[in-house]
């Protein structure tokens, strides 16, 4: 591994797609994405990447174009955020469904209204359903690693399916900080150049995403299920050769001095420094409180998170997105589900912070830790409480 | 004195235009060059040119930084503006140890005066040499110089690459204006 270099998290998401060699970058600039797709269309203005770059008019053309190409075989990269990605929303179903290996970044996001162009995880979860392979990264480094990972996993013939990576808006995307990058031909050994085994071509004509009346339409959807719960396998696989090839090491789920802990916080995302910060704090004052961090969101990590759980009698899941109306977080309402059939397990309390931008600190995260705690004592009436709020 | 072996925070200001989150990247870029973990970033939000701004620095020697939430403590305040001294109020947080770097004309004592900063100064008059070097007021690169004279944070000599790499044929007037500011840079401390 090279000396690590001080760039900006997107001109190094930008650059980690250049060494993937990607073919086709289809894009639509939208804040917080800007500077990844800014810097790709400048290496591929340059001549330093031989790529065709599609600027299209919206995110559902980008979306378009990317099944498009990738449906020739062309390695196909793109990045959005927030309303874009929703833009892209339905034409999503069709590239996991088609099993089209594309490979997008998204710097997340909130959703309007009211306009917030700051992060947090609304527009993740609401595309959780769409098929696609899901990870989120906690810096930049893990941003570059996990975008070369995810070319290697969608790839895989076993696999065959658009991954998203998900780094937060602004927290990662317009953060300059120190970066490792590999070199080019140990990712060409790592990813290797693929051949789709059906690509569209005029000269041998295929059909793709054919209609599907009602005898055939349930048993295309549990393909598709299997399928991508199969992935984890590979996913881990992936990780694992990343780790003996370049000694960065990722899984489903990490935890952070959570052995022998009672009570665990869990997050997602960039936040998870953060916290770690927090615990150190904690556990210098004597607290016995760990960290739980969720990379893999889809295919959901059960079995790993019921794994990480055993000995907790306290769960505080903090969601960076608010399912309005019902059970609060996501990220815990999945959780909460998970662990429900086992026999022992932790209480289970929702937090959800960080909308829009809002900065939790170290000093926040205590706060929620000890919150947490307090509500697993004396019990609350609320599904959920909103770290912060003014009311 | 700042305290190079602790994590240290650094707080930008400036106007929308001025480049403060280029100043800010400059820095950080440097202190990774040197082997160090920094961190820098601007103030998240769609800013106007003109509008006052803030961009951050962390800068940390011994441990990888693990926070990432904006600045609210700071140990040194960079304003690139004299003009926003009236209308910001720069020292919001600022560590009693801390220190404010300011371009302006006036004397560190009228400064002290004039708006109250009572913590250590560093001064220069950055928008003349910025317009002598660069025929513009853009004082951003010259700033740089005065933060690293008056904290060392990171050694002159190590933004020289991160400066050619920014501003390519325009790197030579930018580092001549940091290396100005670097020898005009006046300190004051204040005994209490």
């Amino acid at each position: 591994m090279v000396k690590k270099v001080g760039i900006e998290v997107s001109v190094a998401v930008a650059d980690a797609a250049k060494l993937a060699n990607v073919d086709v970058i289809a894009a639509y600039p939208i804040t917080p994405q800007t500077h990844i797709v800014e810097h790709l269309a400048q290496i591929v203005a340059d001549g330093e990447l031989d790529a065709a770059y599609i600027p299209v008019e919206s995110e559902h053309s980008v979306m378009s174009a990317c099944c498009g190409a990738s449906a020739t075989g062309a390695r196909t990269f793109t990045a959005t955020a927030g309303q874009g990605l929703e833009l892209m929303h339905e034409v999503m179903y069709v590239a996991s469904a088609m099993q089209l290996p594309i490979v997008m970044a998204v710097a997340n996001r909130a959703l309007s209204a009211p306009l917030s162009v700051w992060g947090d995880h609304s527009d993740a979860m609401a595309v959780r359903d769409t098929g696609w392979i899901q990870i989120f990264v906690e810096n930049g480094q893990e941003a570059v690693d996990n975008v070369l990972c995810a070319f290697r996993i969608a790839e895989d013939q076993r696999v065959l399916l658009p991954v998203m990576i998900h780094l937060d808006g602004f927290y990662l995307s317009h953060v300059i900080e120190p970066v490792g990058f590999p070199e080019q031909s140990e990712v060409d050994q790592f990813i290797p150049p693929y051949q789709y085994p059906l690509p569209l071509n005029p000269d041998k004509p295929v059909t793709m995403g054919a209609f599907a009346p009602p005898f055939i339409y349930s048993e295309a959807k549990k393909v598709q299920d299997v399928n991508l719960r199969a992935s984890k396998e590979v996913i881990m696989e992936c990780w694992k050769e990343f780790g003996n090839r370049f000694k960065r090491h990722y899984s489903p789920v990490e935890s952070y001095r959570s052995e022998g802990t009672k009570v665990l916080l869990l997050t997602m995302g960039s936040f998870g420094e953060t916290a770690m910060t927090a615990i150190d704090k904690m556990r210098g004052e004597g607290k016995k409180v760990g960290l739980l961090k969720l990379r893999l969101w889809r295919p959901f990590p059960f079995a790993e998170i019921r794994q990480a759980v055993k000995g907790a009698e306290v769960l505080i899941v903090l969601d960076r997105s608010l399912s309005y109306g019902g059970p609060g977080g996501p990220v815990c309402s999945e959780i909460r589900s998970a662990l429900y059939q086992q026999e022992k397990k932790p209480q289970v309390i929702s937090f959800i912070g960080g909308l829009g931008g809002r900065d939790i600190t170290p000093a926040g995260f205590e706060e929620i830790i000890t919150r947490g705690i307090e509500i697993s004592q004396t019990g609350s009436d609320q599904e959920f409480e909103l770290f912060g709020v003014r009311e | 004195m700042i305290d190079t072996n602790q994590l240290i925070e650094i707080r930008w200001h400036g106007r929308g235009g001025q480049g403060a989150v280029t100043s800010a990247e400059l820095v950080a870029q440097a202190a990774i060059n040197e082997g160090h973990y920094a961190q820098a970033f601007p103030s998240f939000g769609p800013e106007r040119r003109g509008a006052p701004v803030l961009a951050f620095v962390r800068i940390s020697s011994k441990q990888p930084i693990l926070i990432r939430a904006e600045i609210t403590e700071p140990d040194v305040v960079v304003v690139l503006d004299p003009g926003l001294l009236p209308i910001v109020n720069v020292t919001l947080g600022l560590k009693a140890s801390g220190m404010v770097v300011v371009n302006t004309k006036k004397q560190a004592e009228q400064i002290r005066q004039e708006f109250g900063i009572n913590w250590t100064l560093a001064t220069v008059d950055a928008t003349k040499i910025a317009k002598e070097l660069l025929g513009v007021p853009i004082t951003n690169t010259t700033m740089v110089g005065v933060l690293v004279k008056a904290t060392g944070v990171v050694e002159l000599d190590s933004l020289l690459e991160p400066l050619e790499h920014r501003f390519g044929r325009l790197a030579e007037r930018n580092i001549n204006a940091m290396r100005r500011a670097y020898e005009e840079t006046v300190v004051k401390e204040w005994k209490n």
